[in-house]
């Protein structure tokens, strides 16, 4: 039993990237990106597909990465150049990308199956074999998120990073201040699906196979970590940006947690994508009553 | 020095709607001069501000900034030149980000956003020395997030961050319209006080009659996209505020 919260912990890590890049989104639109879906599997299907190749992960690596930050690239460019709505340029993205990802994998469902990832390496050997083994795995992920939060970081405070972030809060301020808020949009949505995909990257590994199906409805699980974090935020009033990116990452293990205990309770795994939605739409309706209060 | 030639900006061109907001303008504003720009609702005083401004790219007529033909240039390739402060108080700031994070964006308005964290202690204490002119002790809330603050503190700040890069142009559109009456009065004294300081070419806009009285050498009054009346110098001192009033 103990595992299987272990697993669902690991698992949450492997999508607090995807919460920070949807996070990311949502401080520069205002709305969650819905190229979430399909960056995220082209993430995975980059893995997977170079993984059965034989081709090495640190080489995989920054190529997942950035085959999400072209889709990224996608979605702004048609926000941008053609003037459609980010929530439908997402869209149009998403759905194109399910054919591309369809067409690199040749079949819907691909296993990993006899090959070396980033799981099952070893870096300390702790207790029983599958103790050392889901403590290892948690290792890796922690160290990988650590360094995802602490670049993003780092990007946000800089000139640029602040320049991005003055586009998505108050864009005539940005503009008058010499910013060319198209680029930083571009931009912004690029390292935002750049970490989605990593998250797709991590989860092709550790579950072992990738599916063409597997990014159907992640925005959500994604925006309800946010939300889960966004009410932490609030309750604690945290200022500091690295404090609210680390939020993040806890609102996305929470969110994990909160699946694996309904599913501990016997519901069936069928309705897994029903009770995502649920949990997040019980997160927006209680965050609204608490606002409504507050005024 | 501003020249603008022959500007038309029409709305709604070739429909049944079709308006023409500015009419054949041309006009020409010297360096360091304060021009104050008045008229009735429609009559395009925001449109010519947001034609100089690069908000509207005006498709019939030139708009030269310092010599440079800016006619094609987007807003934000102007604010090489061109600092702004508009009507709501609410959109020259950016809420979400601190004090010195809209400063430090504000102090690179003619500079590239590079991959470096700026906010230093040398730059903080040069912030703290620009917000002490305001005093309103902003100078002590470097950390504070400009959401937090009221209207006129973030005019005010707006106004200081337009000062923080080299500036040639500075427009003001309504500064005061939603401030109350004292905070206004700050506000345009606090104008006044930078475009001579920082020798600035200055436009404001305004319903203001008292404003429009008091401050600048020169005066425009605007009607359907025209020039009606344009007064400079020693005849705009001595024009009173009741022959003004008699205009509208």
């Amino acid at each position: 039993m103990s595992i299987f919260f272990v697993t669902a912990i690991i698992l949450g890590c492997c999508l607090s990237i995807l919460s920070l890049g949807i996070f990311l989104g949502i401080k520069i639109f205002n709305i969650p990106d819905i190229t979430t879906d399909g960056s995220y599997t082209f993430g995975a299907v980059i893995t997977g597909v170079l993984m059965l190749q034989n081709i090495s992960l640190f080489i995989i690596l920054p190529l997942s990465i950035l085959g999400g930050a072209i889709a990224g690239c996608f979605t702004g460019f048609i926000h941008t150049k053609f003037k459609v709505q980010p929530l439908l340029a997402g869209i149009l993205v998403m759905t194109g990308f399910y054919s591309i990802n369809l067409a690199i994998m040749g079949k819907s469902n691909l296993p990993l199956l006899n090959v070396s990832h980033f799981f099952n390496t070893q870096i300390i050997k702790i207790g029983n074999d599958t103790f050392s083994e889901l403590f290892n795995q948690l290792l890796i992920c922690l160290l990988i998120v650590g360094l995802i939060i602490f670049l993003l970081n780092y990007f946000l405070k800089t000139d640029m990073g602040l320049a991005l972030r003055a586009t998505g809060n108050n864009e005539s301020m940005a503009n008058a201040v010499g910013i060319n808020t198209n680029s930083k949009k571009i931009l912004g949505l690029a390292i935002g699906n750049g970490c989605i995909a990593l998250s797709g990257f991590l989860v092709a590994q550790y579950q072992g196979f990738i599916d063409v199906n597997m990014g159907i409805g992640i925005v959500i699980t994604g925006l309800g970590s946010v939300l889960i974090a966004n009410t932490f935020i609030k309750w604690f009033g945290v200022h500091n940006l690295l404090l609210q990116l680390c939020c993040v990452v806890f609102g996305s293990i929470v969110f994990q947690l909160v699946l694996a205990i309904t599913l501990t309770l016997g519901v069936d795994t069928i309705y897994l994508k029903l009770i995502t939605a649920l949990i997040v739409l019980s997160i927006v309706a209680f965050s609204n009553s608490k606002n409504q209060q507050a005024l | 020095m501003i020249q603008l030639e022959n500007i038309t900006v029409q709305v709604n061109k070739g429909l049944a709607t079709e308006q023409t907001i500015l009419n054949n303008l041309s006009a020409s504003i010297k360096v360091q001069s304060f021009t104050v720009i008045v008229g009735a609702n429609g009559s395009g005083k925001s449109t010519l501000l947001n034609t100089i401004a690069g908000n509207i790219i005006c498709k019939d007529g030139v708009v030269l900034l310092d010599g440079n033909d800016v006619t094609k240039l987007p807003d934000y390739k102007r604010s090489r030149w061109i600092a702004r402060v508009f009507q709501n108080p609410l959109e020259g700031t950016a809420p979400n980000l601190t004090i010195i994070e809209n400063c430090r964006l504000a102090a690179l308005r003619t500079k590239n956003k590079y991959l470096k964290i700026g906010i230093k202690k040398s730059f903080e204490n040069h912030i703290k020395n620009q917000l002490a002119i305001l005093e309103m002790g902003l100078e002590n809330k470097l950390n504070t997030l400009v959401g937090n603050l009221s209207g006129g503190q973030r005019q005010a700040l707006t106004l200081i961050m337009s000062v923080l890069d080299d500036c040639n142009i500075l427009l003001l559109d309504e500064p005061t319209a939603a401030l109350d009456p004292k905070t206004a009065t700050t506000i345009m004294q606090l104008s006044n006080k930078l475009i001579k300081q920082y020798k600035l070419t200055g436009i404001m806009v305004t319903h203001n009659l008292k404003d429009a009285h008091a401050y600048g050498n020169r005066i425009i009054q605007l009607q359907e996209g025209k020039i009606v009346k344009d007064i400079e110098g020693e005849a705009k001192q001595q024009l009173t505020s009741e022959a003004m009033f008699n205009w509208f």
